[in-house]
């Protein structure tokens, strides 16, 4: 491919598409940081809700489980 | 103790110095990518979590702060765009030409950005950095982890399906 092509094609390209290089944030982010730092600490993986259910169901429907897992504790 | 140093000890202070140095930066090099704000700064934020999360196996002899960052927020929007498959939004700004009437320009731009968006979103972010931002083959490599001769390949790639497709629309670059 020619180099004029590539040209051409830049110049369609950017009169549709501008360049945006200048673009400068407008705020400042690190507050959102902050509260995806914050959720994240919170955040309880799925898989420890997962295992907490079935201990759970396992206690339901084996309650004779109890008194091992009290005297394993 | 160096700032890079503290950061890769997990200290959060250090995390807040190197956020506030270089969030324009990643902002920037971003948007030029996905090109709309709102999403530039989600993406923003997610490439400083991604970076605080692996923090500990940054290597401060190998390279600078703000090329793994620029790596990240590459992967980032890639990731972006092939998930959002979002669209490349219309600039507000058109400015009326006496050659041709508003309607015709603005189909044609919907044309132009169509083909844009056809592309797979690794051809996209090469040929939006490359041919509209204008950005160095050697800076659009260190970013996305490729070699120099890779960039130009996806260039032309990109500059072959674009012709293409345009030329199939009527649009004659």
């Amino acid at each position: 491919m020619k180099e004029p092509e590539i040209e051409d094609l830049k110049t369609v390209l950017k009169y549709a598409l501008p360049a945006v290089n200048d673009s400068e944030l407008q705020r400042d982010l690190w507050p959102a940081m902050l509260q995806r730092l914050d959720q994240s600490a919170i955040r309880v993986p799925w898989w420890d809700w997962a295992l907490l259910a079935a201990l759970a169901g396992a206690l339901c429907f084996l309650p004779g489980m109890i008194p091992a897992l009290l005297y394993q504790l | 103790m160096e700032l890079l140093e503290r950061f890769a000890a997990g200290d959060v202070d250090a995390f807040e110095s190197l956020f506030r140095q270089h969030q324009g930066e990643v902002y920037r090099w971003i948007m030029r990518i996905v090109r709309n704000t709102a999403v530039a700064e989600d993406l923003t934020v997610e490439t400083f979590w991604r970076m605080y999360r692996a923090h500990a196996s940054f290597d401060q002899a190998k390279g600078n702060c703000g090329a793994w960052l620029r790596r990240i927020a590459s992967n980032v929007a890639i990731d972006h765009l092939r998930h959002a498959r979002r669209e490349v939004p219309l600039p507000d700004d058109l400015p009326a030409t006496a050659k041709q009437p508003l309607a015709e320009q603005l189909a044609m731009r919907h044309e132009i950005i169509r083909a844009v968006n056809k592309l797979s979103p690794r051809v996209r972010a090469v040929v939006l950095l490359a041919l509209v931002e204008e950005e160095p083959y050697e800076r659009i490599a260190e970013a996305l982890g490729i070699s120099e001769s890779a960039v130009k390949v996806r260039v032309f790639r990109g500059v072959r399906i674009l012709r293409k497709t345009l030329s199939q629309a009527g649009v004659h670059p």
